[in-house]
């Protein structure tokens, strides 16, 4: 199961790398990492997706964490009330005559044409999981080239 | 004032008496002003030794054991010491040199990322990149390596900080946001443990190092004699309890007692305190007292429902939360059937020895116990020599026996009982070693000499690597692969050094030469020819259950 972990930390040099190190010298699997400044510029924000199927190891995760001197706190959104969202940019094969069969695919979603030249164009698209799988579902038969995601975001009320 | 003056008068304000290390080429402004500092210096022959020692003081004192050394190969020197400390929660401060900032990063002459290298085995570890942050690094440094589960802080000083200038400014109190250990035990945890005890009919107290660090023996003493419970501990929590009681049951796990072992595994309810079921106390963990409910009290959150899941959890420290348990605890069980059930495996199971042709090696510690009346505080090196002298040293007060536990650092001993005799200089101390342990460090021999150091050290000369020979013994058929030891001529080593030597043969003069050492004002090796096979036993092989051992029964 995936979880997802808020992780306030202090903005300060080699901290991705402890929690980084942490990870590994554990055995633990980030599925995905996203750092970015808060207001307050001495604090950073880390949103973690982690996959595991054992409560125990999670458990143990947030522990060890919350060990790690510059972790300020760590909150589990799985079992809250969220909303997360990853950035998706997406590279596929395009002409001109795709363009009405892309722009049907694309109103479909929070999806964009953000920009084409000759035969490629690129897509965008900020949303959800499912959404995101989906699109990425619709977006094959046009061949994708190449793709490149944020890892998700997340905030909690 | 200069970062080098700023690190020193931090560290006076820190109550450093002394410290150990060794110069190098980025530190010699450091050393410049170490040279007139009114702080004790102890050059060791090895970066290591310097690491050890610093943490043999401050086992010995639960105060913050302190060690310097150049960057490069000398920070990478400390590694093992510092890991070592790490494991076994000891805390410390390590301070290396580092290249100028503006070389780092450039593979300049002996740099080495040692905040890098050292993130997974410090509890926190800083690179002072501005001279005006130093003084704030250091005193957070000795907070974190004090407070909450205690363990090792490294400090990465670059040349030119501790040549840069700046207004001196103590900061006389530490806080941390990020950083807020548990020291009081949640209320309503302690009514549901006492509640836990009350009803329980085979209850047993088993005690880790967290005894010790947190010095809640008095409360352990206490609690037990309260409920009447049987108490066993772990390497770590050696002292914590006075072996000589009549509710001590001695050490358990892998070379515990057996009667200590079949306890916990018959009883109902552990009450695990500043331990952290290890492997080598629990063995094969799906076998481990399969009727018994757990509390488990233990500051870092993280030890709790690690390996074994545990009924009631209870974090803060151990002294504070078995004061408020002994007070909680208004009905006392019955246990007088569980304590004649204990006193029967005690004498089903007793600890024993045989005795063979060659001096046997608990013979040793069993008299050198006795010359010492039980005053003398204990260092061991790793392997055979370490479990011993943790089966038949009867230690009775904490920080009294000191030993590498969780990483199990051979080397460690010697250069241990350096930084225990700086502490306590009245003292007898005695590093129990084997012939292969001890020529990890033996170059501290001028250490001693030089600063008139006067350890004794047990050498249990069996002309093996021990413990792996006993394991090759018992499951790899016999198959002795280097582990059969060429030694030096000990007693000649030691007097090429100036210090002095014995070496005992038969098993009468075993004694004599202790009494022998005990007078010689001088560091003394003991060369102690023992049995070349005898094994450490009752034995539980690894990944068994800890009531399936072998070996040592009468």
């Amino acid at each position: 199961m995936r979880h997802i972990l808020s992780v306030l930390v202090e903005n300060k040099p080699g901290v991705l790398a402890r929690i980084a190190g942490l990870f590994s010298a554990r055995g633990y699997n980030i599925t995905s990492l996203a750092v970015s400044e808060t207001l307050d510029p001495t604090i950073s924000y880390t949103t973690m997706v982690v996959e595991t199927g054992d409560e125990k190891i999670l458990e143990q995760i947030k522990k060890q964490l919350n060990k790690l001197i510059d972790v300020i706190t760590i909150t589990d959104f799985t079992k809250k009330e969220h909303v997360d969202r990853e950035l998706i940019l997406i590279k596929i094969d395009y002409s001109l005559k795709d363009k009405v069969k892309l722009e049907s695919v694309l109103s479909k979603y929070a999806a964009k044409l953000t920009q084409h030249k000759e035969d490629t164009a690129i897509i965008e698209m900020a949303g959800e999981q499912e959404e995101i799988k989906n699109l990425l579902e619709d977006l094959k038969q046009f061949g994708i080239k190449e793709l490149v995601r944020t890892g998700r975001v997340a905030v909690s009320y | 004032m200069t970062g080098a003056q700023i690190l020193i008068e931090c560290l006076k304000r820190e109550g450093v008496d002394v410290i150990f290390g060794y110069p190098g080429g980025v530190v010699l402004p450091l050393f410049d002003k170490l040279y007139d500092a009114d702080i004790k210096f102890i050059l060791t022959r090895h970066e290591q030794a310097a690491a050890h020692a610093a943490d043999g003081y401050a086992r010995a004192t639960g105060k913050v054991g302190v060690c310097i050394a150049t960057s490069g190969p000398g920070a990478t020197n400390l590694v093992t010491g510092i890991a070592t400390a790490y494991m076994d929660s000891i805390p410390m401060v390590a301070i290396t040199g580092q290249v100028k900032t503006a070389l780092i990063g450039n593979d300049a002459f002996q740099e080495a990322d040692v905040t890098g290298i050292t993130r997974s085995i410090t509890k926190h570890n800083y690179l002072v990149k501005d001279v005006k942050n130093l003084a704030g690094i250091v005193a957070e440094a000795f907070y974190i390596a004090s407070t909450g589960r205690p363990g090792p802080v490294l400090i990465d000083l670059p040349v030119d900080v501790q040549l840069a200038d700046t207004e001196f400014i103590w900061p006389e109190k530490v806080e941390i946001r990020s950083y807020k250990p548990t020291y009081f035990g949640h209320p309503g945890q302690i009514k549901k443990a006492a509640k836990l005890i009350a009803q329980s009919k085979k209850p047993i107290i088993y005690a880790g190092g967290g005894i010790i660090a947190s010095g809640a023996n008095v409360e352990l003493k206490t609690l037990a004699e309260k409920i009447s419970a049987p108490v066993t501990w772990t390497l770590m929590g050696i002292g914590g309890f006075p072996a000589v009681h009549k509710l001590s049951l001695g050490m358990l796990g892998m070379h515990g007692t057996a009667y200590a072992n079949h306890s916990i595994m018959q009883s109902d309810l552990i009450i695990a305190i500043g331990a952290r079921f290890d492997d080598r106390v629990t063995g094969r963990l799906d076998a481990f007292a399969p009727h018994a409910k757990i509390i488990h009290i233990d500051i870092d959150p993280a030890s709790i429902s690690k390996n074994v899941k545990v009924d009631v959890p209870i974090v803060g420290d151990a002294k504070n939360i078995l004061g408020k348990l002994i007070e909680e605890i208004k009905k006392i069980p019955e246990t007088y059937e569980w304590l004649e059930e204990v006193e029967a495996l005690k004498e089903k199971y007793p600890l024993v020895y045989v005795n063979r042709a060659k001096i046997a090696p608990q013979y040793v510690i069993e008299q050198i116990y006795e010359a010492a009346r039980g005053e003398a505080i204990i260092t061991t090196e790793v392997g055979q020599n370490q479990m011993w002298a943790a089966q038949w040293n009867k230690c009775s007060s904490p920080r009294t026996f000191i030993s590498s536990g969780g990483l199990g650092t051979m080397g460690f001993g010697f250069p241990a009982a350096m930084g225990v005799k700086m502490a306590y200089p009245d003292k007898q101390v005695f590093d129990i070693a084997g012939d292969g342990s001890i020529q990890m460090n033996i170059q501290e021999l001028a250490t001693c000499v030089a600063n008139k150091i006067n350890v004794k050290v047990i050498i249990l000369n069996n002309g093996y690597l021990g413990m792996v020979r006993q394991w090759q013994e018992l499951f790899y058929k016999r198959r002795y692969s280097y582990t059969t030891l060429y030694n030096p001529d000990f007693v000649k080593l030691a007097e090429s050094y100036g210090a002095a030597g014995i070496r005992v043969i038969k098993k009468e003069e075993v004694r004599p030469a202790i009494e022998k050492a005990l007078e010689i004002d001088n560091t003394v090796f003991i060369d102690f020819h023992i049995e070349s096979e005898e094994n450490v036993f009752p034995m539980v092989p690894a990944g068994e259950a800890i009531d399936r051992m072998i070996g040592g029964m009468a």
